[in-house]
This record gives structure tokens, C-alpha cells and sequence, in this order.
């Protein structure tokens, strides 16, 4: 076998062995899984000074070998070489906070017990210093047992040092490694401290930064006031910034329609291209600046350690709908899309909380859902000014988002008193100090982020738009027909208006319904595909999407399409990620089908409450 | 170490922001494992110095709490299973 020696980055939760594996790997990672957990391995290259590669794996942050949760039993698999998928480390790296030495020197002495070779850095030796505290690393050093070595990863300060001891330690012979004895965690933690004080060099009390921060953000007015404001600007900033750009790619697809439609003679292909592939998956490139201005939102929170203090605001909150100040963050992610929302919530330590959290996180109004409602919302609500300059189509909007809130908090209340009773209650996490973040891995989460939804516009999007082109347009329509009537996709949807007439769908919604199981989005492509391709025979046919939909559908009909979207499953994704994260296909079922029932019964109640209203 | 008069141990969560105190007894029995191993990865121990600076703004919970160097949210509950001995300043 040729393998290239695995060395693990390992430490405390907020030690900053991110950004330390970051500077020692540079652009050269990979993310990928640990097989049958849904715990990302973030693997990355580095480049020795004599040329020899080694392998990098940064493991999930971890307070002990004894796990509290999924991330740190994957920690101590890897660690012990019983983890799937994974072979057991040639060497360590630990990474602890030089002003939380105490704490997670913990850990460290756990580590080394390990007997693998090991390399400890002291990181964030300049916050220290900020807040008044010397440390003394060849001190540590004698101590411990192995190489210390002073970091400031954020800063790549003392990452060549770092590389040069890991050189000389893959270099020396390896002395095999003995069995692993575990020390009581009270001991470890008593001989921490007492290690911890010994390096200590001098210490002179400072008013740290982040406890005059959080006097502000988690001061029992003020702080809540804050955290809305900030909400408030988010959502603000996700419509009003992303206008310009979104034209930008509007126009841009409207060009390159053009273009096709100049260049390719009239007929099934050029209807392919224009209506199938440039109309549908433009429609939902369209979205691409307001997905982005969300997930930059939440990356800065994340990153700043704001959400954390956010989380501390409203777990009592939470608390009283049966849920924890943890699912504050995965719900929040929600709001840009279910699954990375999904997948964060393996940080609930509480199974049932957990499952809960799941269960609901599709009821946030994700960025999916955003395409569906600005189409409704442009077509049918009339663009009037209320007072204090807001705007009727904007308050629709935010009317929706409410609903999706109260709809998850309410299914949280009834779920946690019924089929999940009991247990839970916990929320215990630690407040870290606040920093800035890189902007470097703000933009590094962003380039992800575009390339999953790219991806997914190329594949899932494009596959079904092109086959509910086909589907829609196969066989042509004669004189005097239409084309969503006679193609096999109205046949189809003819069977699922049946279901759907009572609660106001037409049979143009049917259609749509089904593609968009895929994802949410694609109904506005499929919309956009049926009603470009019916249009193509009407003369003078120049009308926009909206035009055309506001002619066509009755507003009760359109209010209650809007509805079924607050709370329809129509995400495959969402779907495939709660099965994984809940290891079988018991409880998406469980998500699919109460959701399906809230969303009829409420675009049900929708309808005939407009047509009673006569709207 | 010293302090210069020690006073009556008291629950965690009715010991007022602001005050540090030390940590007397911690009833592991009224929490469960997690809990437990959760409060001792955050370093609570006998003899810590622990010290309440904020209160979550509705029913005054979760509490967040010094401990060492590092500042920990923990909920009332599981504050009300820490006996601490306040310590004047």
C-alpha cells in the first residue's frame, strides 16, 4: 500500500483548528462524508519542505474521548482507528486556545495519552496577549511531553514552525503505539489547570472585548432589540441588494433567448432550448444573488460567534414549544435552505429535540420558495404603497414567512406532546469570544454554496424541466387545441386535478405540482415552460410570465397556491437528507405526509375563505 | 485561597450577576449523563471559581456563566444543581 502518511488536526470546540488546518492546507481540500454518519471530512494536502506530501484531516471539535454528541463520537472513532472509512492517524496535531488553556488542555492530555506522535499548537497566542496573558510554550512543552509551538492561524503566524516540527516528527522513526489508557476525566481536568497555571508567565487582569459586547448583545432589552434589528436587515437585504444583479441575469437570459431563437429555425428544437432549458432553468438562476445574500448573512454570524448569542436569546423561547436555543440555528439556516439546516442540527445533543427540529425545519420559508412567491406575489398583489413607505407585495411576503414561523412552531408544539414526549430540556453551550472572520473563508462557504446551486439548476432542474418540456409538448397540438391539454403532462395533471380541484387548483397548478416534488423552484419553471409553450401559437404573444398568470388564475385560486407552498414538502433533497439523518425512511414519511395534509387543508382554507370573501 | 469571609453555599441559579463564587457540591445525580459530561467538558468542578453574567431575557434563563476562562449558557435547571459559596469582593 501506498498511503501517504494521515496526519489529524484535532481540538476543542472554538479553538480556531479551522482556520489553522485552513493555513496549513490552503485551497488543496476536499469535503466529503464519513460513511453512515452525516459528519463532513474536511481532508486537505500539505506539501512537507523535502516534497513529501501527507495527508490532512481535520476532525470535528471535540471537549473529550467520552462523546456528548455525533460529531465528537466520530472525533473518537478516527481517533482510536475504529471510525468507517477511515484509517487510524500517523501523528497529531493538536490545536488548543492559548487563553483557554485550562479548559482544553483537557482534551490535549487525553490526546497525548494516546501515545500517537503529536505536535501541540498553541493558537491565538495574540488574543492572549490582548487580554493579558503570557504563556511560556517550552514551559507547556516540558510538561506535556511533546512540541509546542505558538500560532496565530488567522494570521498563517507560525504555521512555516508548525510544518517544520511536523517534518522532523514524520521523519524520526515511529515507536509503536501502546494501548490506550483512560484517565478520570476529573483528574485530567485537575492536572489541565494545574499545567495551565504552571505555563502562565505573567497575567495582568484586562477588560476583555467580549464581555463588553455581550453587556450589549445579551442585555435583556437591548439584545433582543439587536437580534431583530439584525434579522430585519437580513431580510431586507435579501430583496432590495439582489434587484440589480437579478436583472442583471435576467436580461442576460432573456438575450441568449433571443439569440437561440435567431439562430435556430422555428420548431420542437428551438421550442427545447427557449422554452425548456433557457426559459425554466433561467427562471431559477434568477434567484441565484438573493440565495447568496442569505447564506453571506449567515456565514457572518456564524463566524463572528454571534449566532451562538443568538441562540441564548430565544431558547426560552424555544423552550416553550419544546424545543432548544440550539434549533435556533439550524432553523435560521432554513431560511436560505432545509438541507444544510437539516444537516446543523446534529449539534442538538437531545435525540428528540433534535428529531423535532428536523421534523419542522422545512416549514421555514427557504430560498427555494422565494422564485414561487415573487411570481404569485408580482402577478396577483397589486404593487400599492401603504403608509411609512411599505409596500402591499412586500408585506404579503413578509405575511408568508410569519406563517411558515408560526406553522413550525406550532408543529413543534404538537409533535413534542405527541409522538416525541418527554426528555429534552437541555441547552448548554459555550459563548466564545467574539472575532471577525475571514473574509477569505466567508468567500470560500459562498463559492460552495453557488456551486451546489448551480449544480443543482444543471441537473435535478434542467433534467425536469426538459422532461416536462417534452412531456408537455409530445404529441403537438391540432388547430383549435391546447397545447397543456393535449400533451401527455395534461394528462397527467389531469389526474392530480381531481385531488387538488376542491382546494382551487386549476389544472395548470396540477401540472406543476408534480415536477416541482423535485424542488420548489421548478414550479415556476414548469409555470413558465407550459405557459411559454401554449403561448407560442397566440399571435402578438410578447406577454411577461406574470401577465399571462394573472389572466389565467382567479386570485382565490392564486392566494391558495401560495398557501400550499407555506408548508408543501416539495423538496427530494429535504426528503433524501432527513432520511439520512434519521437513518431510515420512518420519519421522512412522518415529514412528507403531515405536511402534505397542513398544505391542503391550508390552501383548502385559503381558497374558500377568498371565494366566500369574493375576491 | 482565601477569601475574605466566605458565606453560605447556595444554588447556582440564585446567585445574583455579578457575584463570583465558588463551587461547593454539584449534584451530578439530578442530571442526565449528557448533562452531566456536558458540565465537566465545560470545566464545572468542585472548587471552581465560577461567576453569572448574563440572563436570557424571558424568565430570566438560560443563565450565562464564567467558568475559568471560558463563558458557558447553561439552563436554570441544570444551575440549580450547582451549590456554589458566594464570595464578597
Amino acid at each position: 500500500m501506498n498511503q501517504l502518511p494521515l496526519v489529524a488536526v484535532a481540538g476543542s470546540p472554538n479553538a480556531g483548528k479551522s482556520a489553522l488546518f485552513n493555513a496549513l492546507t490552503g485551497a488543496r481540500q476536499k469535503v466529503g462524508n464519513y460513511p453512515g454518519v452525516t459528519v463532513e471530512r474536511h481532508s486537505g494536502r500539505l506539501i512537507l519542505g523535502d516534497g513529501r506530501p501527507v495527508e490532512l484531516v481535520d476532525l470535528p471539535g471535540a471537549y473529550s474521548l467520552e462523546p456528548a454528541s455525533l460529531d465528537e463520537a466520530v472525533t473518537r472513532d478516527v481517533l482510536l482507528g475504529k471510525q468507517a472509512g477511515e484509517r487510524q492517524p500517523d501523528a497529531l496535531v493538536i490545536v488548543v486556545d492559548a487563553s483557554n488553556l485550562d479548559n482544553h488542555l483537557r482534551f490535549a492530555l487525553q490526546l497525548i495519552e494516546l501515545g500517537l506522535p503529536t505536535i501541540l499548537a498553541l493558537n491565538m497566542v495574540d488574543l492572549a496577549k490582548r487580554d493579558g496573558l503570557e504563556l511560556s510554550a517550552e514551559r507547556l512543552s516540558q510538561e506535556l511531553g511533546v512540541p509546542v509551538i505558538d500560532t496565530v492561524a488567522v494570521r498563517r503566524r507560525g504555521v512555516p514552525e508548525l510544518q517544520r516540527a511536523l517534518d522532523d516528527m514524520l521523519s524520526a522513526p515511529v515507536c509503536g503505539v501502546h494501548e490506550h489508557v483512560k484517565s478520570d476525566l476529573v483528574h485530567l481536568q485537575r492536572r489541565a489547570r494545574d499545567i495551565a497555571t504552571a505555563a502562565v508567565v505573567s497575567e495582568t487582569p484586562v477588560r476583555r472585548w467580549t464581555h463588553r459586547l455581550d453587556a450589549v448583545l445579551l442585555h435583556p432589552i437591548v439584545g433582543p432589540i439587536i437580534l431583530f434589528a439584525i434579522m430585519f436587515l437580513m431580510f431586507q437585504a435579501v430583496f432590495t441588494w439582489s434587484e440589480v444583479p437579478k436583472s442583471w441575469i435576467e436580461d442576460g437570459m432573456a438575450w441568449l433567448g433571443g439569440a437561440v431563437t435567431q439562430a435556430v429555425p422555428s420548431g420542437l428544437v428551438r421550442s427545447l432550448f427557449v422554452d425548456g432549458v433557457i426559459g425554466g432553468v433561467g427562471a431559477v438562476i434568477t434567484f441565484l444573488p438573493q440565495i447568496l445574500i442569505l447564506f453571506f448573512f449567515i456565514l457572518l454570524l456564524e463566524g463572528t460567534g454571534y449566532m451562538v448569542r443568538a441562540a441564548f436569546l430565544m431558547d426560552r423561547l424555544m423552550h416553550a414549544v419544546g424545543l432548544s436555543g440550539r434549533a435556533f440555528i439550524p432553523l435560521l439556516s432554513s431560511f436560505a435552505c432545509a438541507v444544510p439546516g437539516i444537516m446543523a442540527t446534529r449539534t442538538i445533543e437531545d435525540p428528540k429535540d433534535r428529531l423535532t427540529t428536523i421534523l419542522v425545519a422545512p416549514l421555514m420559508t427557504c430560498s427555494a420558495r422565494i422564485p414561487v412567491y415573487t411570481l404569485i406575489i408580482a402577478a396577483f398583489i397589486p404593487n400599492t404603497r401603504l403608509s411609512w413607505g411599505v409596500g402591499l407585495q412586500g408585506l404579503v411576503m413578509f405575511c408568508l414567512y410569519v406563517c411558515g414561523i408560526v406553522g413550525a412552531l406550532l408543529a413543534a408544539f404538537v409533535i413534542r406532546r405527541g409522538v416525541l414526549k418527554g426528555g429534552g430540556g437541555g441547552f448548554m453551550m459555550e459563548l466564545p469570544k467574539y472575532q471577525w472572520p475571514l473574509l477569505k473563508d466567508v468567500a470560500l462557504g459562498l463559492l460552495t454554496r453557488t456551486e451546489i446551486f448551480l449544480k443543482r439548476a444543471g441537473t435535478i432542474i434542467l433534467g425536469t424541466t426538459i422532461v416536462l418540456w417534452a412531456l408537455a409538448s409530445i404529441p403537438q397540438a391540432g388547430p383549435g387545441q391546447k397545447q397543456s391539454e393535449v400533451s401527455i403532462a395534461g394528462h397527467i395533471a389531469d389526474g392530480i386535478e381531481v385531488v387538488v380541484k376542491p382546494i382551487g387548483f386549476n389544472h395548470d397548478i396540477a401540472l406543476a405540482l408534480l415536477p416541482a416534488m423535485a424542488a420548489r423552484e421548478v414550479a415556476v419553471a414548469a409555470i413558465a415552460t407550459v405557459y411559454s409553450i401554449d403561448s407560442s401559437d397566440e399571435p402578438g404573444g410578447a406577454k411577461t410570465l406574470e401577465q399571462r398568470l394573472n389572466h389565467a388564475w382567479p386570485l382565490p385560486t392564486a392566494l391558495a397556491f401560495l398557501a400550499w407552498f407555506i408548508f408543501a414538502p416539495q423538496c427530494i433533497s429535504t426528503i433524501a437528507v432527513t432520511r439520512r439523518e434519521t437513518n431510515g425512511w420512518k420519519w421522512p414519511l412522518v415529514m412528507v405526509s403531515y405536511l402534505f395534509v397542513l398544505a391542503y387543508v391550508a390552501a383548502g382554507l385559503t381558497y374558500w375563505t377568498a371565494v366566500a370573501l369574493g375576491l | 485561597m482565601n477569601a475574605p469571609f466566605q458565606l453560605e453555599a447556595i444554588a447556582l441559579d440564585r446567585l445574583t450577576v455579578g457575584t463570583p463564587a465558588r463551587v461547593a457540591h454539584i449534584d451530578w445525580a439530578a442530571l442526565d449523563t449528557n448533562e452531566a459530561s456536558r458540565l465537566r467538558h465545560f470545566g464545572f468542578d468542585d472548587g471552581v471559581m465560577v461567576e453569572p453574567l448574563h440572563l436570557g431575557p424571558f424568565g430570566r434563563d438560560p443563565i450565562a456563566i464564567r467558568v475559568g476562562r471560558m463563558t458557558v449558557a447553561i439552563r436554570r435547571r441544570h444551575a440549580a444543581a450547582i451549590r456554589v459559596t458566594p464570595l464578597a469582593r
